[in-house]
């Protein structure tokens, strides 16, 4: 979780990832931070996504892409 | 023909209750479009807007074409603004264009409360009245008035001195393009335009037009879906549309996320794309995909309306190939300028593209120093006045004679769609008190705008400070602080040795 949190301060250092669970709904991140994020979190976790994977759902908190990066880790 | 109004009332008559253009949530047909962009017009045709720009704060969708064509059926041009960008820029875009009329939904009055300007503010409800007989007076006479030459819409880009500039288009203009682009790519009515281009840029200019010069029905796709390609690729499945004309970084997406393994919209049969450079990787992941598509490379930049250049893709490409511009669109003249002015026809030797013709823009609105400089005289014309426009941009023709974009003349780049000059950021940047010293280039290969700055701040406090300032397309992604700048010999910060810097520590 601390890696992942690592990554996405860095790409969107303005944002609140701790308290924000509608990231997406409320349009807090474009669609270049969702794609940093997610070539990130390929990388680092070593994990592929498909597009079944990149749904809002998963994106609204980092607390659900974390839950997402377990889950494929599995 | 004087005017695109002339496209609306003939798809009006010959299909009026063909969809012209849906969202996600309505849709309207060519005869509602013409119904209530009259409507709209009535209310503004008292409002002396002609010849005039009225700045239009709203998203794409159904209603805000109805309020553009009531714009232009009231004789003014529109300009679409994002609300989202800094209230700072926002000022300096109305500052310059100093309306006396603009259009802002009642739920962007918050946003429209930070901005200085003047002008009367209208909500689209309160432009959508019934049509009165002194308002249709006033249609009928600005009607028999209007010329070609009238401006049609405005379009801000990205001013490397910090102000952005304001490319005015005229109806002729259009008119002139989209003849040969609908035909040449055999656009009917039968099309299903899948818009993806926010309406601020001119690649939405082709759908908008197309669909209402052919009939083509235009599907407006919202903006959240091009983050998440299933849902994209289900919109598109399940309106059935058979068209892309969209930014390279559009497509990008789809290919990166891997969305064609997802679906493969069954309609789609024609794929365009402009506003960078497409890599072929990209390229070839949509053609195996898509192996019976027409694929067809688009050049241009916004002051010579839309596209000057086409390339229906017709052989195979492989990763690291440069894809042709191709040949000019039809009343057009495209050529290259070496530096001192003398033509450019040997093959791979570069030259600055410069384009002539009709397609020409009306210049930057209220801003003729920056329009001087690159609208000018034909330097190869002694003879007559004929104007083009120097685009920046340098090309070569390769070993087939094909016309090929190779680099910038100055510091603007392309990133995610946007055309940015690298000058405005610094100009941003300069505004932070904290910072002594920056400079920002773009990093071609991961695609992130790279900022190194001289003084006692971070990375976070930076971002904050920037948004107030500069869209957050134009922040930079990667910052990197410094203790002294390095200089050329004439004392300008040496962008060469900063990019090795750069590339010697990442590694």
């Amino acid at each position: 979780m601390e890696e992942l949190m690592e990554i996405l301060e860095e790409i969107c250092p303005d944002v609140d990832f701790e308290e924000e669970t509608s990231l997406i709904d409320d349009k807090i991140l474009s669609s270049f931070d969702i794609l940093s994020i997610i070539s990130e979190i390929s990388d680092v976790f070593d994990i592929t996504l498909t597009p079944a994977e990149i749904i809002p759902e998963n994106f609204n908190s980092a607390q659900a892409m974390w839950e997402m990066i377990c889950h494929l880790r599995d | 023909m004087k005017s695109i109004i002339e496209y609306l009332e003939h798809s009006s008559e010959q299909y009026p209750d063909k969809t012209a253009f849906a969202d996600e949530k309505s849709s309207c047909t060519f005869s509602q479009l013409k119904c209530d962009a009259r409507k709209i017009g009535g209310v503004l045709s008292s409002m002396d807007v002609y010849g005039k720009p009225v700045p239009v704060m709203m998203e794409k969708s159904v209603l805000t074409i109805k309020v553009m064509m009531g714009i232009v059926y009231a004789g003014g041009f529109y300009v679409i603004l994002d609300s989202s960008q800094p209230a700072v820029r926002l000022n300096q875009i109305l500052d310059t264009l100093s309306p006396e009329v603009m259009i802002v939904p009642r739920e962007n009055k918050i946003t429209a409360e930070g901005l200085s300007c003047q002008a009367v503010r209208l909500s689209p409800e309160e432009l959508l009245q019934p049509l009165t007989t002194e308002a249709e007076k006033n249609l009928d006479r600005i009607a028999g008035q209007r010329l070609d030459i009238d401006p049609l819409y405005g379009i801000f880009t990205s001013g490397s001195t910090g102000t952005p500039k304001g490319v005015v288009i005229s109806h002729r203009s259009v008119i002139d393009f989209m003849g040969p682009f609908t035909e040449i790519f055999g656009i009917t009515r039968d099309d299903v335009l899948g818009n993806q281009a926010p309406w601020d840029f001119d690649v939405s200019v082709k759908d908008i037009y197309a669909g209402l010069k052919t009939g083509a029905e235009v599907q407006i796709i919202p903006r959240k879906l091009f983050s998440f390609p299933a849902m994209l690729l289900d919109f598109l499945e399940e309106r059935k549309v058979t068209s892309l004309t969209w930014a390279v970084s559009a497509l990008c997406i789809v290919s990166v996320l891997n969305g064609l393994d997802y679906k493969v919209p069954g309609s789609l049969k024609r794929i365009m794309f402009s506003g960078e450079t497409m890599p072929v990787r990209h390229l070839n992941y949509w053609r195996e995909h898509l192996p019976d598509a027409m694929f067809v490379n688009l050049y241009g930049p916004t002051e010579i309306t839309c596209n000057c250049t086409y390339y229906i893709l017709d052989r195979e490409f492989q990763a690291g190939d440069v894809l042709p511009i191709g040949v000019p669109f039809p009343n057009e003249r495209v050529f290259l300028l070496d530096e001192n002015d003398q033509l450019v026809t040997e093959q791979n030797r570069q030259g600055e593209i410069c384009v002539s013709g009709t397609a020409l823009a009306l210049g930057y609105f209220n801003n003729e120093e920056q329009t001087k400089k690159s609208f000018v005289q034909n330097p190869l014309n002694h003879r007559y006045m004929e104007t083009i426009y120097r685009t920046g941009d340098i090309g070569i023709y390769n070993s087939r004679n094909e016309l090929c974009f190779a680099s910038r003349k100055d510091f603007q780049i392309k990133h995610m769609g946007h055309r940015i000059e690298l000058g405005e950021i610094e100009a941003a940047l300069e505004k932070i008190s904290e910072i002594q010293r920056s400079c920002c280039f773009f990093d071609e290969k991961r695609n992130k705008i790279v900022c190194f700055y001289q003084g006692k701040t971070d990375k976070k406090q930076i971002c904050r400070e920037l948004a107030n300032y500069v869209p957050d397309y134009m922040i930079p992604n990667v910052f990197r602080s410094i203790d002294t700048m390095p200089v050329t010999k004439n004392g300008k910060i040496d962008r060469n040795r900063l990019k090795e810097i750069y590339s010697t520590k990442k590694c």
